[in-house]
């Protein structure tokens, strides 16, 4: 497989380590009232589509960057990586 | 030496005489033959014996394909079995030996199985070899095991190196026949940058074995004028004897490069083979077809060959499995075949045509509307017996015979995404369906089986290609070629009789078998296919599968497509292990990583254990010293008692700056770090957000911006690879900077009531080291040795006096010198891992073996260190009720109560005279270790409501062993309880 990232161009999938679903970046309020509850979704819940899949890629034999790789899991097809921290800050993460 | 059956003309170079061995006679050959074809010409026709029914076989094909011909290449510890003699490549003193028969080839015991043939039917295992059950691993897996078969391992290491590369391209070509060989000087022309591979030693696939023109050229003439002018293009990669055996996702092929396997020993610096994986931005299948027979009784005997093999052989090999041949066919191929046989010499008896009329030959003696129903024979054709159109039966003499059946497509790789081919009523085969994305397909491969519609394929859909990719092309003038029909009538077995009619030849599977399945209803194709194992062996049934998919098709009264077709999978042909090992064997299958301290270590005649990759000093044995523990008892009780000296750069270190640091590793931390002071380090325990322990060690703050964190030898990996992910996708905008410097900083443990005596030797005076400047958990960059740079920390895992020193690691191996010197008057002794382990048992200190995985820091009695009033990864799930139950496991120390008694790591707690069941578990030995200052053995383990059970006895049981030692729950500081030591 090739991942094609985002400042480096493509690279060989053999390069990142796999962690899971990008939906870890949504790290619930530990102060919520239902924290939980938020946490247990948070940490055992996932889907697992037969198609599209917004998944998390570190890049840990290059430059380090943890990447949001969208891949149809029925293909393997890519279509689309970005910056996990651009993700982030586009859900509302920040410090 | 004399080669009775070789021909006029071929492509061999006859200058060259080679000899070889087979079966322990000696053979000639020619450059250019395999091993096949040389026999072949030495009118060897019999080359194996069959898996199961252990009966006589010999070359089928001439190619990859072949299902019979396997033998064992080569001798002593290259000796490889299952070799296909029809592509072995002849060389020079090449050893071969057939497999599968006791006592000889010629004479095979185990070919009574052959009569048994009635009882080792499709299914056979399964109902058979039932009852009693314990005999199938004591006596029928070993018999059968013996009687059905292949080659024999060499079981010795493989002296030679495998490789493996990456290429890239523009158009990967698979298969150098008429279409590979067009698209390619397509492709070349227009600038591209293209692979050229071909499984073949010869590239030009089938054109080297026909007759017919090419232009005002031949197929081998045309084939040597395209390969020179391609040779010339610098964007032009021709890789001859490569086979690609996977399409893989994004482009990527898997190819495996035989480099070697054509001589009788790589050269000096050459692999064996190279695995490659080939990055094309489009890759064009031009693997050509596979022809299949037609199955009639006994239609296995040596000497009988597919039409085109039978062609290939005379043509391209000058050499014929005999002087008298007949032909077989139900298309206009095995017309082609029957006239070059001619026009070579070879007396063709009969052409056995299943259609009614055809094409004639001027000379030949057409039979149409008949079948073949029998063979005459014992270790090789000696007769066919044909029943003709008017119903009579006739033997026909001959010793060689091809069969014709049609031709399918070689569409594996279109598969290997699991694409599923298409029906083609005018091949009566499968045709490409959807391929991999990238992927086309030309020629033959894509049932266009003419050479005309070949070449023009293949040079139609480059152009395609090359557009899509953005280059200006132009058309080759591509020489005028035959572009006949065939003229197929499909026919795939002809009704025999008693006489067995097979299928699968490697396999040992009939039409009989196929009927079987259908009749216990083991119909659909994957069923067929592992009751009866047709299709599964090392052949992957290329000659068999569509003919058996056929017979089922009949018999169900389904068409072809409606009963499927299996799904093709990688490799398209067998891979040997070393290949896909490459270079990693042994000790280069993964890295080892030695520590700074590694050659002084080795001096003083350390012994090694392996720690993640590290190698670490495990103890240093002296001289009088015959077992171990004499050695590490040595070193737990000389570092107690004066100073010891211990390398600790495997743990991992993660130099951590930014003005956001302390909120980043307060964060991380279950314990508050928010306020650390500089100039502090303090013990860290770092959850996973379930709320389990993931691992442990000691930050320091050396700047307001700037911490050195510490992680166990094992997660330093795992450890940096999840800051990173806390700091990149939690956090984003924190101002903090990670870096992995573990390798960057060589440190030791210098521990003992001597340990400050022995720095203060080396330390700058200007740096005051006293307990009331430097106290415990003290921290700061220093200088040593009149102004070298390096870091002092006071932390203790020992439970003594301690420090750890670090220095930039080229320093490493002076520092440890510089060390034992200073500290020779302090009687420094250097210790390993197991004197660490032992002082850290003796300080109940968590290590890998409590933080498994499994275990929370209220399991670890370190509950009331996740802190309540921040926010850090896993304090909301470590707060869960059942993670926090009074009665959870909890760490506490063990001690037999008999002085004497060892302990064991894993033994299980059972309490009373309660039974040894896991219904009474109540914990378990995580850590034991004999305790030298104690002078019994020491215990760390886990155990229910461990902290409100200290005096309790309870049984640590072993049942593996068998065993059960009887101890005493004790508190886990077994020494200095109160700590008092560490802080003097």
């Amino acid at each position: 497989m090739i991942i094609n990232h985002p400042l480096l161009g493509p690279r060989d999938a053999q390069e990142f380590t796999y962690l899971g679903d990008a939906s870890l970046i949504d790290r619930p309020d530990w102060s919520a009232e239902d924290a939980n509850e938020q946490y247990y979704a948070y940490a055992y819940l996932r889907d697992n589509p037969a198609g599209l899949h917004r998944e998390l890629w570190f890049h840990e034999q290059g430059d380090r960057s943890w990447l949001v790789v969208t891949r149809n899991t029925l293909t393997h097809e890519i279509t689309r990586v970005e910056l996990a921290s651009d993700v982030a800050r586009l859900a509302g993460r920040s410090r | 030496m004399n080669q009775p059956n070789r021909l006029a003309g071929g492509q061999i170079d006859r200058s060259k005489q080679l000899t070889f061995r087979f079966d322990g006679k000696t053979y000639a050959g020619h450059q250019g033959d395999t091993l096949a074809s040389a026999l072949l010409a030495n009118n060897v026709r019999l080359m194996g014996r069959s898996f199961k029914y252990h009966r006589p076989r010999g070359a089928f094909t001439a190619g990859s394909e072949e299902p019979n011909a396997l033998v064992e290449l080569r001798s002593g510890a290259r000796r490889e079995p299952n070799t296909r003699a029809t592509i072995a490549e002849l060389f020079d003193g090449l050893e071969a030996q057939s497999q599968n028969r006791w006592p000889s080839l010629a004479f095979d015991a185990m070919g009574i199985n052959d009569l048994f043939a009635p009882f080792l039917t499709a299914g056979f295992y399964y109902k058979t070899f039932m009852w009693p059950k314990a005999f199938w691993e004591k006596v029928y897996e070993p018999i059968i095991r013996r009687a059905a078969g292949l080659g024999r391992l060499s079981m010795q290491p493989d002296p030679d190196a495998y490789d493996k590369g990456f290429l890239h391209c523009d158009l990967l070509i698979v298969g150098s026949g008429p279409a590979g060989l067009a698209a390619a000087l397509t492709a070349g022309r227009a600038g591209a940058r293209i692979i050229l591979a071909d499984e073949d030693f010869a590239l030009g696939g089938r054109l080297n074995a026909e007759t017919f023109s090419l232009g005002d050229s031949n197929g081998p003439h045309w084939v040597a004028a395209t390969l020179a002018e391609l040779e010339a293009m610098p964007n032009v990669r021709i890789m001859p004897r490569t086979t690609i055996i996977g399409a893989f996702d994004h482009g990527i092929s898997g190819a495996v490069e035989r480099v070697s396997d054509h001589l009788l020993a790589p050269l000096p610096g050459k692999p064996r083979q190279i695995l490659w994986r080939i990055y094309a931005k489009r890759t064009l299948l031009c693997a050509g077809a596979t022809e299949r027979p037609i199955a009639f009784g006994n239609n296995d005997r040596p000497g009988i060959l597919l039409g085109g093999a039978l062609r290939a052989y005379v043509n391209r090999w000058a050499v014929t499995p005999g002087k008298t041949a007949a032909i077989f066919t139900n298309n206009d191929d095995g017309l082609r075949t029957a006239s070059d046989l001619m026009a070579k010499g070879i007396a063709v008896a009969a052409i056995i045509d299943t259609r009614s009329q055809g094409t004639r030959i001027e000379g030949a003696n057409h039979m149409f509307g008949a079948r073949i129903v029998d063979t005459k024979g014992r270790l090789g054709l000696e007769g066919i017996v044909v029943r003709k159109a008017d119903g009579q039966t006739q033997t026909i003499p001959c010793t060689t015979l091809g069969v014709s059946g049609g031709w399918n497509p070689n569409l594996h790789l279109t598969g290997h995404q699991r694409g599923r081919p298409v029906w083609n009523d005018a091949i009566a085969s499968f045709v490409p369906g959807d391929c991999p994305p990238g992927m086309t397909v030309a020629g033959a491969a894509n049932g266009q089986m003419s050479t005309a519609a070949a070449l023009n394929g293949g040079a139609q859909q480059a152009l395609t290609l090359l557009n899509d990719l953005g280059f200006a092309t132009s058309s080759p003038e591509l020489p005028q070629a035959e572009d006949a029909e065939i003229r197929l009538s499909p026919l795939w077995h002809v009704p025999s009789g008693k006489a067995r009619a097979w299928l699968d030849l490697q396999n040992d599977v009939t039409v009989k078998d196929v009927k079987q399945a259908h009749q216990e209803n083991f119909r659909s194709v994957e069923h067929l296919k592992r009751y009866t194992t047709m299709g599964m062996a090392t052949d992957q049934g290329k000659t068999s599968n569509i003919s058996a998919l056929a017979i089922m098709a009949e018999l169900s009264g389904q068409s072809i497509p409606d009963t499927g077709t299996t799904i093709y999978r990688p490799p398209y042909t067998p891979v040997s292990i070393g290949v896909m090992a490459g270079r990693s064997t042994d000790g280069h299958f993964r890295p080892t990583r030695l520590t700074p301290s590694h050659k002084w270590a080795q001096e003083q005649g350390a012994s090694f254990v392996e720690t993640g990759m590290w190698l670490r000093a495990q103890w240093f044995p002296r001289p009088g010293e015959t077992h171990w523990r004499e050695s590490v008892d040595r070193e737990v009780l000389a570092t107690r008692g004066s100073v010891g000296l211990c390398d600790v750069t495997t743990l991992g270190k993660i130099d951590i700056q930014g003005s956001d640091a302390a909120t980043f590793i307060n964060r991380v931390y279950c314990n508050g770090f928010a306020k650390l002071a500089v100039g502090k380090a303090r013990y860290g325990l770092m959850l996973r957000e379930d709320g389990i322990v993931m691992d442990d060690g000691t930050t320091a703050r050396l700047a307001e911006t700037h911490f050195v964190m510490t992680t166990t030898t094992v997660n330093a990996v795992a450890v940096f690879r999840h800051l990173e992910f806390c700091r990149q996708c939690l956090w984003p905008d924190l101002d903090v900077q990670l870096i992995s410097t573990t390798e960057a900083w060589a440190q030791y443990a210098v521990a003992g009531p001597n340990a400050r005596k022995l720095l203060q030797k080396l330390v700058d005076p200007e740096f005051d080291i006293s307990n009331d400047a430097f106290p415990f958990m003290g921290c700061g960059e220093i200088t040593i040795c009149g102004g070298l740079r390096a870091r002092l920390f006071r932390i203790s895992f020992s439970g003594e006096l301690a420090f750890e020193i670090a220095m930039p690691t080229r320093y490493g191996d002076a520092l440890i010198r510089k060390l034992m010197a200073a500290g020779k008057e302090f009687d420094v002794t250097p210790y390993g891992t197991e004197a660490l382990g032992v002082m850290r048992i003796e300080k109940g200190h968590a290590a890998g073996n409590e933080l498994n995985g499994t275990t929370t820091a209220h399991n670890l009695g370190m509950g009331r260190m996740v802190s309540q009033t921040k926010d850090s990864i896993g304090a909301v799930l470590s707060r869960r009720e059942g993670l926090m139950r009074e009665d959870a496991l909890r760490l506490v120390g063990f001690r037999p109560l008999n002085n004497q008694d060892p302990l064991k790591a894993g033994a299980h707690f059972i309490a009373g005279t309660n039974p040894e069941a896991a219904t009474h578990d109540e914990g378990y030995m995580t850590s034991v270790a004999y305790s030298p200052n104690l002078g019994h053995a020491i215990g760390l383990g886990f155990l229910k409501d461990g902290g409100n059970r200290l005096g309790e006895t309870l049984r640590a049981v072993n049942p593996l062993g068998g065993d059960a030692v009887a101890v005493e729950v004790v508190s886990p500081h077994f020494i200095d309880p109160q700590g008092e030591r560490l802080r003097g």
